[in-house]
């Protein structure tokens, strides 16, 4: 073997810039963490995340319009960034700036929603005196960037073990993220360990897809699959199994039934501005996956799959909605709540074509932002021991604090898809896709949940504007300018997607191809 | 001028703008209501002045680019059915303001509020009666449902919390449910339509007639949902009787209006073929609800539950002229829209001043209060022969053109709904004998507040009511050669059906 054969691959490093930046900046943090003295920290790590993350975003935008099919691919062929990669790649970014902004919150609560130190056993006598003495960690801006990071390299893969890789990189961070809640220690730690279970056998999935998958193409980039897949050849047993892997260990990291069952318990359990976080973020990522996979990889396939990932689709929309009108806690709700709207963005994801894909894309920024909004929110309402989510303790939330009760009716009548707000022309978008696309029953299992999902939500605004304070109401707490920020952004982008969505329609549509 | 977009949007900016009225200048922001209601009649007028009757399309259209990738506009434009319901709400805003001045005191909450939402819901019926884009149209149809909740679940006084809570959450659930079964078919419109919102445009399309039956069905529940017929029917005597008295003449007299008037303009034009195939079923439902809705009226110890059934059976009416498919029957049906909001709107106010008076609802509350209260007792009277259609009143004029359009197509269903005008006679007269006529109720002389007869202002809220009930019962044609045209386009819809077929 002579030198010559062993070439580097051509790394094109204006379209991997976003990549580079976060992961860079992301090791800075980490070396933050050692050398800037602890008062500082906190400041430092959050400008510097933001920083990376607004620099980022310069990145993909100037990106953005020199896309063609010749310069798409990059890294020997295993990332490609084309449209829709920046599309997603944007969209990560900017939900991603605002998550950060939550997990720089401090006003609300001494040290912030983090724990200065997740090893310590919880309840000793260390953690009393850390609990009240120390503000929280600061780890969490290397690992978010991280995961971040993870994230826009995942919606870029071009074959199948970049994609794991990039599931590996996104979710490692995440797992701890969410054992790091300040209060309510043990939930959160119960949360992560599930998490972090549950995730390492879809991931396990996911790699046995790949073994499967590659057997059949005997390759694992997208191109190659598309041939094997198209050529029709007499494996096709082979395929499907790998496909259905591949679809397991995605299915879970969307929430989709009946592999959602980590999702209340890990939304509920982690920090809230985690929560926030993976609610828009990591379903965006795993979205931009998924569509990949199908839309790329195995669109010779969709006659194979579409039924079955409709049955999928449906369920997730039933059960997301028939368990949210038992919750009684918001962040069980919303996590509920989250289900099912995984199952109406699989719902679009399957309509096929360029609609399906375009109405997806506008679906996850709307949301997102809805989402990231509504768990600030929650962050607010606070009693002694923390976040107050039961929702018997929202009882009169309307007299107490209107403004803030307003702004989360609006962002529940988003949720359930009422005219004006993002989350209507969201849902039109992708029902329009599926009824163009031939899945007209899916959309009227669709409209089914939506209905029964529709009373949760009442049943919140209900609780707020028509009962009654109770003794225990607790007060809302007046919001830092972070949260003040993260809330004002989720809720004017929610009311301008709803009242203007047309130019981001139309971005998103011009988006909408993909380059094999 | 851009009547229509004007009528659209000055009510909600008024209603922003009396929503930050500080809490501590209740009277402000009522006095700004009420001019504002009234600078919105005024536009509604020139509106009017402004429209040709003698074209029954659709006009005084104006457009705006809204989401070009969907082909969706705001398009706002108007024909003879829609403008006399454009006129409607904003006579009866501004009378409703002035009857609810006192209502938003005795709850806790925020008397700019109050106001406010009242001119939100303007502002969102407005639209939908103006809207020509079907999406435009949907949007208004369910923001529509978000100050009506509010003003139930908050403000309402004359029923214990959880019971107002219920029929809040209930009007809503009920409302939505419709409203997203007309989403799927919106949809549905859309994608089968070409990609096209446009009302006109949509109107000349052609869709195969198993697409159009479905889409039919869609839109039919939603407008029988929010009519309501039968059986679809039991939130409105929760909501009416729950809602202050004002906001209940709003959500019958006009709210519901937008179920008929959505099937006159969507399901009827666009679904021609599937209104024929159907209309045999909307008319039994109508019939059942005559009847049905009126034997329940009989039994309702509730004034405010009672004029709510009321209702329902004169819905009926309205249902039975609209699916006949003439032109008597039909312009009958838009003129009963009309009336009904003219005459049970007057009824629930006069109710609510004398539930203000009494504090409790119940007709059993009452009797004999015409010895203490005789020129609001009267007004009772009055209100009620209008319900009942008194030859002379305007009711009439349109419960008889209904019935002799109807007879000319199917006798058993008139004769079927003729019942229902005895029933009518029963209820109300019933209702106006126990409460004003008879020998006095004991408890209600110790009542202060029942001494006062008819103060200014409320003499100043019935007058146009009744000026109107009278003037349109004598000479209603101002308003028919409005209404005619419009009908007679939208009946060529499905006649033609029937002629090519």
């Amino acid at each position: 073997m002579t030198m010559d054969q062993l070439r580097l691959p051509n790394l094109d490093y204006a379209s991997l810039a976003p990549m580079l930046i976060l992961f860079g900046v992301a090791c800075v943090g980490v070396l933050v963490e050692a050398f800037v003295p602890k008062r500082a920290r906190n400041g430092v790590q959050l400008l510097l995340s933001l920083a990376a993350i607004v620099v980022a975003l310069v990145y993909v935008v100037l990106r953005a319009g020199k896309v063609n099919t010749a310069n798409a691919a990059t890294a020997g062929g295993a990332i490609v960034i084309d449209n829709v990669s920046l599309f997603l790649q944007g969209t990560l970014l900017l939900l991603g700036f605002v998550a950060v902004l939550m997990f720089g919150e401090r006003s609300l609560e001494r040290g912030g929603p983090f724990v200065p130190q997740a090893a310590v056993t919880v309840g000793s006598d260390k953690d009393r005196e850390l609990a009240a003495t120390e503000g929280g960690a600061t780890e969490v801006y290397p690992l978010v960037l991280f995961s971040l990071g993870g994230m826009l390299l995942f919606v870029s893969a071009n074959d199948l073990l970049t994609m794991f890789v990039a599931l590996e990189v996104f979710s490692l961070p995440l797992y701890l993220l969410c054992a790091l809640a300040r209060r309510k220690r043990l939930l959160s730690q119960e949360a992560a360990l599930k998490y972090f279970l549950l995730g390492a056998y879809a991931s396990a999935f996911f790699l046995f897809g790949v073994a499967m998958i590659y057997g059949f193409a005997k390759s694992v980039d997208f191109r190659s699959i598309h041939d094997a897949v198209v050529a029709n050849s007499d494996n096709t047993a082979l395929m499907l199994i790998g496909l259905a892997l591949l679809a397991i260990g995605l299915l879970f990291k969307i929430a989709a039934a009946p592999f959602h069952v980590w999702t209340p318990d890990v939304y509920q359990g982690a920090p809230t501005p985690v929560t926030g976080f993976m609610a828009a973020c990591t379903k965006t990522a795993a979205f931009g996956g998924l569509l990949r996979v199908l839309y790329v990889g195995f669109d010779g396939a969709s006659w194979e799959f579409t039924p079955v990932l409709g049955v999928v689709a449906v369920l997730t929309m039933l059960v997301g909605a028939i368990l949210a009108v038992t919750q009684t806690d918001l962040k069980r709700l919303l996590a509920y709540s989250s289900i099912a709207n995984a199952g109406y963005l699989l719902v679009g994801l399957l309509g096929g074509g360029q609609d399906g894909l375009s109405s997806t894309l506008f679906y996850l920024v709307a949301y997102g932002f809805t989402v990231i909004a509504a768990f600030a929110l929650v962050s607010l309402v606070r009693d002694a021991d923390g976040e107050a989510t039961h929702l018997s303790r929202w009882a009169g939330l309307g007299r107490r604090s209107p403004l803030f009760a307003g702004v989360f009716t609006f962002l529940l009548l988003a949720f359930a898809g009422i005219p004006l707000t993002s989350g209507f022309v969201a849902k039109f978008a992708v029902f329009g896709a599926a009824i163009g696309g031939g899945q007209t029953w899916l959309v009227i299992f669709g409209v089914l949940t939506s209905i029964i999902l529709a009373f949760p939500y009442l049943r919140v605004v209900v609780m707020m504007w028509l009962s009654e304070p109770g003794e225990t109401t607790p007060s809302v707490s007046i919001p830092g300018g972070l949260t003040r920020a993260v809330l004002g952004i989720g809720t004017v982008a929610t009311l301008a997607l709803g009242v203007l969505p047309g130019p981001l329609l139309d971005l998103a549509d011009k988006a909408s191809v993909f380059v094999r | 001028m851009n009547y229509l977009t004007i009528l659209t949007l000055s009510p909600l900016i008024g209603a922003m703008i009396v929503a930050f009225v500080p809490k501590s200048e209740p009277k402000l922001a009522k006095l700004i209501a009420l001019f504002w209601s009234l600078a919105v009649l005024v536009v509604a007028g020139s509106a009017w002045l402004a429209f040709d009757p003698k074209d029954g399309g659709l006009q005084l259209r104006e457009s705006y680019n809204w989401i070009p990738v969907w082909n969706a506009k705001f398009t706002f434009a108007t024909d003879g059915i829609s403008l006399v319901m454009l006129l409607l709400v904003a006579l009866l805003v501004p009378i409703v303001i002035l009857a609810s001045w006192h209502d938003a005191e005795n709850s806790r909450r925020s008397v700019p509020a109050y106001f406010a939402l009242i001119l939100a819901l303007e502002g969102t019926m407005i639209g939908v009666f103006a809207a020509a884009d079907v999406l435009l149209f949907y949007l208004f149809f369910e923001v529509m449902l978000v100050p009506m909740y509010f003003l139930i679940g908050s403000f309402g006084n004359d029923v214990p919390a959880k019971q107002r809570q219920y029929a809040a959450v209930k009007f809503f659930l009920y409302s939505l449910v419709g409203g997203l079964f007309m989403l799927a078919a919106v949809v549905g419109l859309w994608v089968a339509g070409s990609k096209t919102f446009d009302w006109q445009t949509l109107v000349n399309a052609d869709f195969s007639t198993g697409t159009e039956r479905w889409l039919f069905l869609g839109f039919f529940i939603a407008f029988a949902i929010k009519a309501p017929f039968f059986p679809f029917h039991t939130w409105l005597p929760d909501a009416g009787g729950a809602a202050p008295a004002g906001t209940a003449a709003l959500l019958v007299g006009v709210m519901d209006k937008v179920g008929t008037f959505g099937i006159l303009r969507y399901c009827l034009p666009l679904f021609p073929e599937a209104s024929k195939y159907f209309a045999p079923w909307a008319i039994a439902l109508a019939l059942v609800g005559i009847i049905y809705a009126a034997l329940l009226a009989v039994g309702q110890n509730d004034l405010k539950r009672l004029v709510s059934y009321t209702s329902i059976a004169h819905f009926g009416f309205i249902g039975i002229g609209i699916f006949a498919f003439t032109l008597q029957a039909g312009s009958g049906a838009v003129l009963y829209m009309l009336n009904h909001g003219l005459a049970t709107g007057l009824l629930f106010l006069v109710v609510g001043m004398f539930v203000y008076r009494r504090g409790s609802t119940l007709v059993t509350d009452f009797g004999g209060a015409g010895k203490l209260v005789p020129l609001l007792a009267g007004i009772f009277l009055f209100a009620g022969l209008a319900s009942l259609s008194l030859p002379g009143l305007a009711p009439f004029v349109s419960e008889f053109l209904v019935l002799i359009g109807v007879f000319q197509v199917n006798v058993t269903v008139a004769v079927i709904a003729t019942a229902g005008i005895i029933l009518a006679a029963c209820y109300v007269l019933w209702m106006v004998q126990r409460t004003t006529q008879g020998a006095l109720n004991p408890a209600l002389s110790g009542v202060d507040n029942m001494r006062r007869d008819l103060t200014a202002r409320e003499m100043i809220v019935v007058a146009p009511l009744v000026a109107l009930i009278l003037a349109l019962g004598f000479y209603p044609k101002p308003v028919l050669d409005v209404i005619n045209p419009a009908v007679e386009r939208t009946l060529t819809h499905v006649t033609s059906v029937e002629a090519g077929k």
